[in-house]
């Protein structure tokens, strides 16, 4: 974990309300690992007061991305950053998801801004010379964020891109398909999302591990702010920033 | 060279900066960033006898330049604090003021007597100050009584300096630091949380589990500045100021204002360095203005005649 000013080298809008950011930070670059995250203040003033937490896109060539929509005022004041500007991150921050489990296929999920964390993570999984394949949903085609993903199946809300419908109802007919491969699910997307999931996979009893979006202070456990409750009532709470952002999702209740 | 070190009763501290109880973890969580030997010390987060989950989520919502919480005192209680964290800790000498906090005044003694077999603790802050557990104990800061009971209780069970941690949400704070200095407290620190709220208005919902919880952070800066004043010109004992405090500026009105040492919570969210970089800020002013020691700024405000307007914005 490290706290730095880095400078922003590139920004690409996406569409009307998702953007891209590139800076040049070669310490998280080559360091980072899939799921985690870094915070970011978006300038030195006090509203918004704290850090904004955001996935770790990708990372080339020393340089880290990461994609946001705008949700109020830190993303906001993020969309008016010029190039050569610099950014105020901490990180990279929390656990990452666990790539060393020995499933035949590896099911990537993802809703909304949750892609965000799959791209990273279909590299480091196709690394390990695992086969993966892709889901993701969206409102509209627009939303979809597939660059950088290979073999992808889209569902979206309009039926403008792949399957008209929700993503884990496109899940749930692939799962039907391939019901005696030894797979597991790694998603990130909205809560109603992924409570959906966590039935599916039940049913089907598969490994599947979930990263949440969870408001935090402080993003490296110092404020016990992001608690995240657990099944185990023994142990009750955990901390999304630093026992997360990624649960195995028969651990959480949601 | 710059004078930093002061004294809390007998004991001498490196500076004058400390990071307030519950917004630094036990200290170990940020050791890549932070070098918390630089600093005057590190209150730990309250300390209960036994481990506590905290509140349910949501503990946290950002309001106008704060930060209303409801953690619920979650800690990992005294014994694993004894057994996991203090060792580190005392390896890397940070110096460690614990917090305590309990639900009887029975429960403050013993854990006051477990962290006072332990070793490793320089001072113990006791907080009487919690907006945000239901039961009884924590209202000891609302009740003179109790303050006073409490105070002089685990006043006879240490030699070490004894620290009231007190709360804003009463009418005259003043009072109660008072009965801690009459009953032997060697220091007060203030404030803790004021009680806020926040609602979402679509759903018509209060934004954290428990309603109401603890603001805290630039917001409430005004507020603990006040409060601060209220009680260095009701008491002799050392004030540490807490409250919004987030750059070297904000320290030195607390100092200014009249308290002997500062205490940093919120900010460290943010910036996990920033009581260092307060710590060096302090000594650089003083260097730059010529003042041989931090302590020659304490309770300098200067209320005679008025600021020129054009001034005081300035
Ligand atoms: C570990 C982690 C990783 C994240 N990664 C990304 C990412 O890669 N890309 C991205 O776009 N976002 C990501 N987020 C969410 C992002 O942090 C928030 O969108 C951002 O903090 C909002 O800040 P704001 O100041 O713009 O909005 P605020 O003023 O804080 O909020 C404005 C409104 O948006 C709502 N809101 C806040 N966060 C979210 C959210 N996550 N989803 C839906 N509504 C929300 C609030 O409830 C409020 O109504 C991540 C969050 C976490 C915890
Ligand atoms: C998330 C959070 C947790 C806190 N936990 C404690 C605690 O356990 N014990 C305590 O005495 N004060 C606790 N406090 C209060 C702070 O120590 C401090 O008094 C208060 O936040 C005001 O200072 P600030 O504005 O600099 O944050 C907590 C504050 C915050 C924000
Ligand atoms: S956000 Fe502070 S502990 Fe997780």
């Amino acid at each position: 974990m490290i706290q730095k000013n880095f400078e922003l080298t590139k920004i690409t809008p996406i569409n009307s309300s998702i953007t891209k950011l590139a800076f040049h930070a070669p310490e998280i670059a080559n360091s980072v690992l899939p799921g985690q995250f870094i915070n970011i203040k978006v300038d030195e003033t006090t509203v918004p007061l704290l850090r904004r937490p955001f996935s770790v896109y990708y990372v080339q060539e020393n340089s880290v991305e990461i994609v946001f929509g705008v949700m109020g005022m830190g993303t906001k004041k993020l969309t008016l950053k010029k190039i050569g500007d610099m950014l105020d991150v901490l990180g990279p921050l929390g656990k990452p998801f666990n790539v060393s489990d020995n499933e035949e296929l590896s099911i990537l999920v993802g809703g909304g801004l949750g892609t965000a964390s799959l791209p990273l993570l279909q590299k480091h999984l196709i690394q390990k010379g695992k086969k993966v394949v892709t889901f993701l949903g969206a409102r509209t085609k627009e939303y979809l964020l597939s660059s950088y993903l290979t073999d992808v199946r889209t569902a979206t809300d309009d039926g403008s891109s792949g399957y008209h419908g929700t993503v884990i109802e496109l899940l749930k007919h692939f799962l039907f398909e391939n019901k005696k491969k030894n797979c597991k699910i790694y998603a990130c997307g909205p809560t109603p999302m992924l409570v959906t999931l966590t039935n599916v996979t039940e049913e089907y009893n598969i490994r599947c591990e979930i990263s949440l979006e969870t408001a935090m202070a402080c993003g490296f456990g110092i404020c016990q702010g992001c608690a995240v409750e657990l099944k185990n009532k023994e142990v009750g709470f955990a901390l999304s920033c630093k026992d997360g952002p990624v649960f195995k999702s028969n651990e959480i209740i949601l | 060279m710059v004078k930093t070190s002061f004294k809390i009763g007998n004991v001498e501290f490196k500076n004058r900066v400390f990071v307030a109880s519950g917004t630094f973890g036990y200290g170990d969580e940020a050791r890549e960033l932070f070098d918390a030997t630089k600093i005057g010390g590190i209150f730990t987060k309250s300390l209960t006898l036994k481990p506590r989950k905290g509140n349910p989520p949501p503990r946290i919502v950002e309001t106008a330049s704060g930060l209303i919480n409801s953690i619920g005192l979650a800690n990992i209680g005294v014994e694993k604090f004894i057994s996991e964290k203090l060792p580190l800790l005392k390896q890397s000498e940070v110096v460690i003021i614990a917090n305590i906090a309990g639900g009887t005044i029975d429960e403050y003694c013993k854990v006051l007597e477990k962290l006072e077999s332990a070793n490793g603790i320089t001072a113990y802050e006791i907080n009487i100050s919690c907006p945000n557990v239901k039961e009884g104990g924590l209202n000891f800061g609302t009740d003179l009584k109790a303050t006073a009971e409490i105070t002089k209780i685990v006043r006879r069970l240490t030699s070490k300096p004894i620290i009231l941690k007190l709360t804003p949400n009463v009418t005259r704070v003043s009072e109660f630091a008072k009965v801690a200095e009459s009953e032997g407290a060697d220091a007060v620190s203030l404030i803790n949380t004021l009680v806020g709220m926040a609602v979402n208005v679509k759903t018509r919902k209060p934004k954290i589990s428990t309603v109401t919880g603890g603001l805290s952070g630039p917001a409430i800066k005004p507020v603990a500045l006040a409060k601060v004043y209220e009680v260095v010109n009701a008491v002799k004992i050392p004030v540490f100021g807490i409250g919004g405090i987030a750059n070297t500026n904000d320290a030195l009105e607390f100092l200014i204002v009249g308290a002997k040492a500062v205490q940093i919570g919120t900010a460290n969210f943010i910036n996990p360095n920033i009581s260092v970089s307060i710590a060096n800020g302090i000594e650089k002013f003083c260097l730059d203005n010529g003042i041989a020691d931090v302590g020659m700024i304490v309770g300098t405000l200067d209320t005679t005649g008025n600021e020129s307007v054009l001034k005081s914005w300035l």
